[in-house]
């Protein structure tokens, strides 16, 4: 018998390894696609060195450079340095910061504590229960009273009354806007007539009118002696209109409920609280989930607009700071440094609703 | 008695009834509430009511006005229609831009090269992740402080001019002759019309495919250009005097800044309606073009784009909407539209908050209205016959 001895493998010639292939394949594949490949280069050369030059090679990493000696070649950082807990806490009193901190902190415990029973019975208990106190907790913590020193809302700013104002505005605007929701969907004429013209009014208009509304126009439907806290004037418009949004997400959701599930809720002798908190809302709440997060998104930015009322969230901070005597001039660093923040924040937010939506829709099919 | 008042009490239709007049009446109650707080408060602080403020004279200046008259002795109502007319300019002047932009990164995010599909990913994930409002003022302070002083402005063939101040164009005069000119782009537009018809007529009967593309050129392009020059309307060409130019169109760099935002902004949601658009046509659509015999441009023209752009329009729409609402950030840089001129510069005059802003939200929701039903007329258009 003969043996024939093991052929050692040759490699594959020259152009049909790895790097070579891939470059063959994605970039080089023909004569136009080269031409796209070389017209890209030079647009990332063009774009790029100015951008990494300004905020890395030119940019002055000196922390305590003041606004002279940190030049004008590239960002200061030692702006962003001096004016950092404005950018965050706003105005809040230096030693009463711990108290912002600790209500930052018991977001984060109650969320990692919250993974962790996911497999409880309790779980939802424990969600609604977190929704229904905290609030009172972190507005305890912000506002004071029960023996805390009183900090006055104007004083809020930055990161945190971000933070502060979309958290109440998604709190607050979503029972309301599964009421209003059902409202569209119901068949009694008039709540739904009224539901519509609600929700298309506000989704007909810009928020910037709906603030002006609120800032200017609300104070006038109470009467007199009535103050009006001018963030919770705020407060009540982004409500007003995250309530219309929310309610459309959730009007798709229940669209998406197949009709027998309304019959089955009959047939099984349900009464229609019943049938609406047992049968339809778990199952289109479910299914609005990843929706409802990119509604997050949306007012998470559109909290920007607090800046036109005169609020200071982290944009208007910018304006602040850069108009104080001692840093003329660095509006760009301000607007560079939130620009990085907030799209830190919305795109790791944009991946986990990107998540649930491949989540959900993989448990349907 | 008892019992049947119960049973009717359970009675389905009845309860309908009596909750929708409760409801109504909750709802009328707090409205009177606040209407008569209202009432009393503008009483109280001696504001006027009513819309007679709009004939006053509105006393200010408008920084941007394109071809209305406008003075700071006309009235408030002037004031009111320069607003709407300069929203208008930015929302369409946003929306061509966004959209052509927007088709070019869509297209690229599926191009087969990877440096260009990278490339239009991460415009994207940057662009859309950033508030608009953020990106308005960055790009206003950006112009500010790097455009030339109107002396140096940078010079476009000693016709266009860019400096910190605006953009600045020459200006069509328009005398007797632009009626000629406007007259004959019409009769041009619809001679094509006609042209187009009969050709894709006698391509449905016949299958013979005519070139009308000579015609676009002649009729549409070519024909008012010669009764342009032939009607002697002249350009009035921007010049230096003094700190700033004078003549020709100027647009402020208010608008400026404003208009490349939301263009850069809209473009980002237009690209990924354009992509999801695309991607929702089936692969075999595809290749049943290809076994036909279609040519890569006709199976993408003919098969691939009208069953892509009917996924795609619907949003695209929706995201011209928010572009025209979005412009109301021009309050925040001072662009003098709807907005800026009237929530803003009249409302701190004359006082009315609730005259003025409820006709500033009755603008955009005109808009709305308007873009909702062309929405729905395209709808029904697109939507699948046969089944």
């Amino acid at each position: 018998m003969a043996i024939y001895p093991l052929k050692e493998t040759k490699q594959p010639p020259k152009s049909q390894t790895k790097a070579v292939l891939w470059l063959k394949d994605n970039l080089f594949s023909s004569i136009s696609n080269a031409a796209l490949t070389f017209i890209a280069l030079y647009v990332i050369y063009l774009l790029l060195p100015p951008i990494l030059n300004w905020i890395i090679f030119d940019a002055n990493f000196d922390l305590t450079a003041d606004n002279q000696s940190c030049g004008r070649d590239g960002m200061c950082w030692a702006f962003i340095n001096a004016n950092l807990k404005m950018f965050i806490y706003g105005f809040y009193p230096q030693e009463e910061l711990w108290r912002v901190n600790t209500m930052f902190g018991l977001i984060a415990a109650l969320i990692v504590f919250g993974s962790l029973i996911k497999k409880s019975q309790y779980r939802v208990h424990y969600i609604i229960g977190s929704f229904l106190i905290y609030p009172v907790v972190a507005f305890v913590l912000l506002y004071g009273g029960l023996g805390l020193e009183i900090v006055e809302t104007d004083k809020w700013g930055g990161l945190t009354l971000t933070v502060v104002v979309a958290t109440i505005g998604i709190v607050a605007s979503f029972p309301l806007g599964i009421l209003l929701a059902l409202g569209r969907q119901s068949e009694m004429r008039v709540v739904k007539f009224i539901s519509v013209i609600y929700i298309e009014f506000v989704r007909g208009v810009p928020l910037i009118t709906i603030l002006f509304m609120a800032s200017v126009v609300l104070p006038l439907f109470f009467s007199a002696g009535m103050d009006f806290d001018k963030l919770l004037r705020a407060v009540i418009g982004i409500t007003l209109f995250q309530t219309a949004y929310i309610a459309e997400v959730i009007r798709g959701g229940l669209q998406a409920i197949p009709k027998g599930q309304y019959e089955a809720a009959d047939a099984a002798g349900l009464s229609f609280v019943q049938k609406t908190m047992l049968v339809i809302l778990p199952q289109a709440l479910k299914i609005s989930i990843p929706n409802i997060v990119g509604s997050f998104i949306a007012l998470f930015k559109d909290t920007t607009l607090l800046l036109i009322i005169g609020l200071f969230d982290m944009l208007a901070i910018v304006g602040a700071a850069s108009s104080n005597s001692n840093w003329l001039g660095r509006e760009t660093e301000g607007y560079v440094f939130v620009a990085m923040i907030i799209w830190v924040i919305l795109y790791s937010m944009s991946r986990y609703s990107k998540r649930l939506e491949v989540r959900f829709s993989t448990e349907h099919k | 008695m008892f019992t049947k008042l119960k049973s009717l009490l359970y009675n389905n239709e009845v309860r309908a009834v009596l909750f929708q007049i409760l409801a109504v009446v909750v709802i009328a109650y707090f409205a009177y509430q606040a209407f008569d707080n209202m009432m009393l408060n503008i009483e109280q602080r001696g504001i006027r009511s009513g819309f007679g403020f709009l004939n006053d004279e509105a006393g200010f200046a408008v920084n941007d006005n394109f071809f209305l008259d406008y003075s700071p002795a006309s009235t408030n109502l002037q004031a009111f229609y320069v607003g709407i007319v300069n929203t208008l300019i930015v929302a369409i002047t946003g929306i061509f831009f966004a959209s052509v932009l927007g088709l070019i990164v869509g297209i690229s995010r599926l191009s087969g090269n990877y440096l260009i599909r990278k490339m239009a990913t991460v415009y994207i994930e940057t662009f859309r992740n950033i508030p608009i409002l953020l990106q308005i003022l960055f790009w206003y302070s950006i112009a500010l402080s790097a455009f030339p002083s109107p002396k140096n402005s940078i010079n476009f063939f000693d016709s266009i001019f860019l400096n910190s101040r605006g953009l600045y164009l020459p200006k069509p005069i328009m005398e007797s002759g632009f009626f000629f000119v406007l007259a004959s782009l019409v009769v041009g537009i619809v001679a094509y019309i006609f042209i187009k018809k009969r050709s894709n007529k006698k391509h449905d009967e016949t299958g013979v495919v005519t070139n009308t593309t000579v015609y676009f050129l002649g009729l549409v392009l070519l024909l008012p250009s010669v009764v342009y020059f032939a009607s002697g309307v002249y350009l009035e060409y921007p010049v230096l005097k003094g700190f700033n130019f004078r003549g020709g169109v100027d647009l402020s760099i208010e608008f400026f800044s404003l208009a490349f935002a939301l263009s850069i902004y809209t473009a980002t949601y237009i690209a990924e309606a354009i992509r999801s658009g695309i991607e929702s046509v089936d692969s075999g659509q595809k290749e049943a073009a290809s076994a036909m015999g279609l040519t890569q441009t006709q199976s993408l023209r003919l098969v691939v784009l009208p069953q892509a752009l009917r996924v795609a329009i619907p949003p695209i729409i929706n995201q011209y909407l928010n572009l025209t609402k979005n412009s109301s950030l021009a309050a925040a840089v001072g662009y003098t539209e709807l907005v800026t001129i009237f929530s803003g510069t009249v409302l701190n005059v004359v006082g009315q908050a609730i005259e003025i802003i409820i006709l500033t939200m009755l603008v955009y929701l005109t808009i709305s209205l308007v873009i909702s039903l062309i929405l729905n007329i395209f709808n029904k258009k697109m939507q699948i016959k046969g089944k």
